[in-house]
């Protein structure tokens, strides 16, 4: 694929995450949707610019903010928007919600929510795909809150050991849910830490797709050639709450405001019409695209039919 | 087929072996399990055979050794992993109860977890307070996980080979106590299926319910019970969930008395749940409550005089079933 085609696509999932996300939470406003939700507003740059050049057999590892690492690694729109409605035609057949979307066709396990639980769990399917001799790789998400926890200690560690195939992608967003990150970390960068486990890594500016990108296709390219896991930390922001009921009174609004003058995908807009890669009428018939995909998954999902009752106790045990 | 005698320890060691000969999706993770052969020697011998990439050393990294297996099965592996002592089994929780346990429920069936996850309980080494857990009856308490705790070397092999073969993650639970007890096994391939229980040993008056170590002690004191006139019927739960459930309540409507024998401190263990059951499914044909003898409550003790205390030994049990029964 050409540079320019590459970032047109590139720009075309970013839109594609951003208004999902935006239209997920006006359907939890209206009151619409059941639970909670936790958006990843702000940080699609991370996602695309990690997973654009993942094949399907390649493998994703997401956490409780996964919406954009789904739609990323492929997870069919409509499967994502009917399980956001809790419908039987979701990508968990409803049984997940929001923090658990995946689709193992094409390489994303269910969304671990429990903050850290997913970093084993990339290094055992790393240590399937190097067992079986595959060149596959993993690319695991994980915030900045997830590297205090001792899960992310023993994971890095057997990865680093078993020089096993697993891109450690850390989102920096400052925040783990309100705290902010110097408060409970003496280091600046968490790529820092890294160097406790010998495994090679990258601070990464995560509102430049490009730049995202770019580390990611190096890393991805060491671990399909037997090189060992990386830990790219994606500096990044989001433009949201925690999760659908906070109000961000913990953060300054000058700060909100500066990360909000990087919107990645505003400044993609720009580099594109620019650098004449498309101009204002193609980038907007992309983006009319994009959102009639969106209102027809909408309208896919409402249609949908709930999961009968008897589905509650299906799918406990393989078998039953 | 002839049988031969051989002990726990190397009954499990022979179902990993002829299970990792027969799929080469089954591989072995853990700490101290290759030259080593494990804390209690059960994987001796194995590394020689299958290597050191089937036969995992680890860190000392609970979280990772249960997670690795996790999601080595999510992709088509079958993973045996050993966590040393099942007291430290609370280090990799979070992978076994959250992750394990609700990763097929939560992702609608498109995904199973065919993993085993092997570990010694029981006191009685004098290891005391973090080498001596029974923490069992936690894990029948989730969802989506299957328990097996087997009492004999046929037992633990045919149960290890179903819970490889089952695609389900399976606690399997051992006891330090019983790995050189000594049984005997056929030479030919068998399986014991999991979530059946086996009368071990007849009788009308009483049914004592057991599972792992308290299986040998409640045969020892059905011996001693009947020369005394009382005839116990000695019942082996084998897999805790799933639960046998005809099994005990068959037994129950036969003896119309029943005591639940186990290791764990009584309070709020799997005990209770037995208990419960046959007061639901069996109340009219009692003759007496269900009584429960289970462990002390205190953490495990280090002398050995006090350790013995903590857990149901032969004459408490022909103790308790005298008062019950007489």
């Amino acid at each position: 694929m050409e540079q320019k085609e590459r970032i047109l696509k590139m720009y075309e999932m970013m839109y594609l995450i951003r208004k999902y996300e935006e239209r997920v939470n006006s359907l939890f406003l209206q009151g619409i949707l059941p639970g909670t939700i936790h958006q990843s507003l702000g940080q699609e740059a991370c996602a695309v610019g990690m997973l654009f050049d993942l094949e399907a057999n390649d493998y994703v590892v997401s956490t409780h903010r996964p919406a954009g690492h789904a739609l990323a690694k492929g997870v069919p729109l409509r499967s994502m928007m009917a399980e956001m409605f809790g419908k039987s035609t979701g990508c968990c057949r409803g049984k997940g919600g929001s923090m658990h979307v995946g689709d193992i066709r094409v390489g994303m396990p269910p969304a671990i929510a429990i903050v850290g639980g997913g970093l084993p769990i990339a290094v055992g399917l790393g240590l399937a795909c190097k067992m079986k001799g595959t060149d596959r790789v993993v690319i695991c998400f994980f915030g900045d809150g997830a590297s205090n926890e001792g899960a992310f200690h023993e994971a890095l560690n057997g990865a680093a050991i078993w020089n096993l195939p697993v891109i450690f992608a850390c989102e920096n967003n400052l925040y783990a849910a309100s705290t902010r990150v110097d408060k409970v970390m003496k280091i600046e960068h968490i790529a820092e830490r890294a160097s406790a486990y010998g495994i090679p890594s990258r601070i990464v500016d995560g509102m430049d797709v490009l730049k995202v990108n770019e580390e990611a296709r190096m890393a991805i390219e060491r671990a399909r050639n037997g090189k060992g896991p990386t830990l790219l930390e994606l500096k990044t922001y989001r433009f949201c709450g925690h999760s659908r009921t906070d109000s961000c009174r913990y953060r300054d609004k000058k700060e909100e405001e500066h990360w909000r003058s990087r919107d990645p995908i505003h400044n993609l807009r720009s580099h594109i019409l620019q650098e004449h890669i498309a101009d204002e009428e193609s980038l907007q018939v992309l983006e009319n695209q994009v959102l009639e995909d969106i209102e027809e998954s909408v309208q896919y999902a409402l249609s949908s039919p709930d999961p009968e009752p008897e589905e509650a106790l299906k799918h406990v045990f393989y078998g039953e | 087929m002839p049988n031969k005698t051989v002990t726990y320890a190397e009954a499990i060691r022979e179902a990993l072996r002829e299970e990792m000969r027969r799929d080469p999706a089954v591989f072995l993770i853990g700490e101290d399990i290759g030259v080593y052969g494990g804390a209690f020697g059960v994987t001796q011998g194995l590394i020689e055979e299958f290597g050191e990439e089937r036969v995992i050393d680890t860190p000392i990294s609970e979280a990772a050794i249960a997670g690795a297996a996790i999601g080595a099965s999510l992709v088509g592996m079958r993973p045996v992993a050993e966590i040393m002592f099942f007291d430290f089994m609370t280090l990799c929780a979070d992978q076994v109860v959250n992750q394990a346990a609700k990763i097929r429920f939560m992702f609608g069936g498109k995904a199973k977890v065919p993993m085993v996850l092997r570990s010694p309980v029981g006191s009685g080494t004098g290891a005391a307070g973090h080498h001596s857990g029974s923490l069992e009856s936690w894990f029948t308490h989730i969802p989506g996980l299957k328990v097996v705790a087997p009492a004999t070397p046929y037992d633990a092999k045919g149960l290890l080979k179903s819970a490889i073969r089952d695609d389900n993650p399976v606690l399997f639970v051992e006891h330090k106590l019983l790995y050189r007890t000594k049984g005997e096994i056929p030479e030919e391939d068998y399986q014991i299926p999991i979530g059946k229980g086996e009368i071990k040993h007849q009788g009308k008056d009483v049914t004592l319910i057991a599972y792992s170590i308290m299986v040998p002690r409640s045969l020892e004191a059905a011996k001693i019970l009947a020369q005394q006139g009382i005839e116990a019927e000695v019942l082996d739960l084998r897999s805790l969930r799933p639960l046998d459930e005809e099994l005990i309540l068959q037994s129950v409507r036969k003896t119309n008395r029943a005591m639940v024998i186990y290791e764990p401190s009584k309070f709020g263990a799997f005990g209770a749940e037995i208990a419960a059951l046959i007061m639901e499914k069996a109340f009219d044909y009692l003759d007496a409550p269900v009584i429960r003898l289970g462990g002390e409550e205190m953490p495990p003790p280090y002398n050995p005089n006090l350790e013995k205390k903590l857990v149901p030994q032969v004459e408490d049990i022909v103790r308790s079933v005298r008062e019950m029964v007489i």
